[in-house]
């Protein structure tokens, strides 16, 4: 961010200015009710920076819930009871004198269908720039210009950047989304089957960018298909049924499950 | 069987097709020939001085004046009735919509209600209200008739806005909020996605609000001067209409008519710069 406000911002600059290197999230015994369902059950964990860590498992096992405590979204569903610690970069996120919009803005997130913000393409970029204090439209301009490209974005679009986003591709969108989410310099991207709603070549472009990005940032990915993980997983964790069976790296979890679900998951028996 | 089960089909589309057409067709012979009749009638009537002027003395048997007091006072009525259903549906929409859970009972019947008070011929509002300004003393006034139109079109903003905050992507806070947005920075996201539905629901409520006759009858009476104060009795478009012509003088009938064609073009001004206002906001609308 302090590139950015001084004015010296170079696009292949390391984006994330704020970011430690070896930041980590740690979850610690993360206990999460909704009501009365029990979702997630003593959850620990570590997810290691400038690497990309797949979350995988069966549908409605918690990964979704488990992505969302970590930016505090969970927070917003009503009855939720969360227990636990979700340590980001050496601070309790969920202990008291957190502050939840900078905790947010730590970590970006790419929801699974793209959702722009109902204004134009800039406007999607500036307004969390905005939020955070940058002003003045060279500035923002140049901040658009260079998370476009980040994402992959600029050649499509730079002729319309003020028109509708929704006048985008579904694929474009997902991108947008992200540079959007690159835009407030997160450390973290917590990506919820981002891919999952696109067209082979979209998903492929949104694939691609994230092994680039984790150059950069830690980015958290829940995947559907274990393809994808196979593909791109530095880290694996595996879930059911809001437990954590099993986490390590790819190698370790791919070629040589430990546990008796893993080994059932990853040869197809269920998913 | 196969080729059978084909033409069937084909025999539906082309029916369909039909019935659609000829339901278009009819509507707009029916919306022209109003129009027609308005325009044929009252064209001759129609000049600056209908618009600008007070009715003069000798007014309803056809001598000078204009209707100043009835275009003046159907602005009053409707402009401070929108304004005062806008303010008292937004808190309830949003009650209905962030505090009731989706499938509340209090919400069903909530809108149960809603959705027979919208059907309830506005007569009835007027012969309602009439009756408790009888009980309390109260004679025919502005303020009357604003408050009978205020109920009349509660309903309608009510459900059409309803509408606009149940479609509403919940995805599109989710987005703001994980930016780092505060509650009160994602106001401005909420309001760029649901002000193309605010604005139809406005115009919607506006179209019944001008064009009631029967609800001010009873409650704004008529007068032939522009009130000075809220206790004092409104004239309104409709009912300029609904006096004049059922007078035997061709020129006060005519005026009638004139009095339709002003209202007709009020609404159409309102319409226009509505549809204008709504298409500038929903360009950015997600959907
Ligand atoms: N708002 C909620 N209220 C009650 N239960 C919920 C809610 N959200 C999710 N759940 C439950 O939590 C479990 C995990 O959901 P989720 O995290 O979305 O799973 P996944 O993303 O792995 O498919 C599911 O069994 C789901 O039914
Ligand atoms: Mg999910």
């Amino acid at each position: 961010m302090d590139i950015i406000k001084q004015g010296m911002f170079r696009p292949n600059q390391k984006f994330c200015t704020n970011a430690n290197a070896d930041a980590k999230i740690e979850v610690q015994d993360l206990n999460v009710n909704i009501g009365t369902n029990h979702i997630l059950k003593d959850v620990n964990l570590t997810i290691h920076n400038q690497a990309i860590t797949c979350i995988i498992g069966p549908s409605g096992c918690g990964k979704s819930t488990l992505l969302r405590s970590f930016n505090r979204l969970l927070e917003d569903t009503a009855k939720t009871k969360i227990t636990g610690k979700v340590i980001v970069d050496g601070d309790d996120i969920y202990e008291k004198g957190c502050e939840i919009t900078h905790v947010r803005r730590k970590m970006g997130l790419l929801s699974q269908k793209p959702c722009p913000l109902p204004m134009s393409i800039f406007d999607n970029i500036s307004y969390g720039c905005k939020i955070h204090g940058i002003r003045g439209k060279k500035k923002l301009a140049m901040v658009v210009k260079h998370y476009l490209e980040a994402a992959g974005l600029w050649n499509e679009v730079k002729d319309r950047l003020h028109t509708p986003a929704n006048r985008m591709s579904l694929g474009q969108q997902q991108r947008l989304c992200l540079a959007r989410g690159l835009a407030v310099e997160p450390q973290f991207i917590l990506a919820d089957e981002s891919t999952s709603a696109l067209d082979p070549i979209s998903s492929k472009i949104i694939e691609d960018l994230f092994v680039k990005l984790k150059a950069e940032y830690g980015i958290v990915m829940v995947t559907h298909t274990l393809r994808q993980a196979l593909r791109i997983a530095d880290y694996v964790v595996f879930m059911y049924m809001g437990e954590v069976i099993e986490q390590g790296t790819a190698e370790e979890v791919f070629k040589n499950p430990q546990h008796e679900l893993t080994q059932k998951y990853l040869s197809g028996a269920f998913s | 069987m196969a080729y059978n089960r084909f033409k069937n089909k084909y025999v539906e589309e082309v029916v369909a097709k039909v019935l659609m057409i000829a339901a278009t067709v009819a509507l707009f012979v029916f919306a022209s020939s109003i129009i027609y009749t308005i325009i044929a009638n009252g064209w001759n009537a129609m000049s600056w001085e209908m618009i600008s002027q007070l009715p003069g003395g000798g007014f309803y048997i056809g001598k000078e004046g204009g209707l100043l007091n009835a275009i003046v006072g159907s602005m009053y009525i409707v402009g401070a009735a929108t304004i005062l259903g806008l303010i008292v549906s937004i808190p309830v929409v949003f009650y209905l919509n962030v505090y009731l859970n989706p499938n509340s009972k209090l919400g069903y019947a909530a809108r149960l209600c809603f959705d027979v008070l919208f059907g309830i011929p506005s007569i009835v509002y007027g012969a309602f209200a009439f009756t408790i300004m009888i009980y309390l003393g109260a004679k025919a006034s502005l303020l009357g008739g604003i408050i009978v139109v205020t109920l009349l079109i509660i309903p309608i903003f009510i459900r059409s806005m309803d509408e606009v905050a149940r479609s509403f992507p919940r995805a599109i806070v989710d987005a703001a909020v994980s930016l780092g947005a505060t509650k009160w920075e994602t106001i401005r996201v909420v309001v760029r996605q649901i002000m193309p539905g605010i604005a139809t629901a406005t115009l919607l409520s506006i179209g019944r609000a001008i064009g009631d006759a029967a609800a001010v009858m009873l409650t704004a009476g008529y007068t032939d001067s522009i009130p000075t104060s809220l206790s004092q009795p409104a004239a309104t478009l409709p009912l300029a209409v609904f006096f004049q012509l059922q007078s035997p003088i061709p020129q006060v009938q005519e005026r009638a008519y004139g009095a339709a064609l002003v209202l007709t073009i009020i609404v159409l001004i309102i319409s226009i710069l509505g549809r204008i206002i709504t298409n500038r906001f929903s360009k950015h609308r997600i959907k």
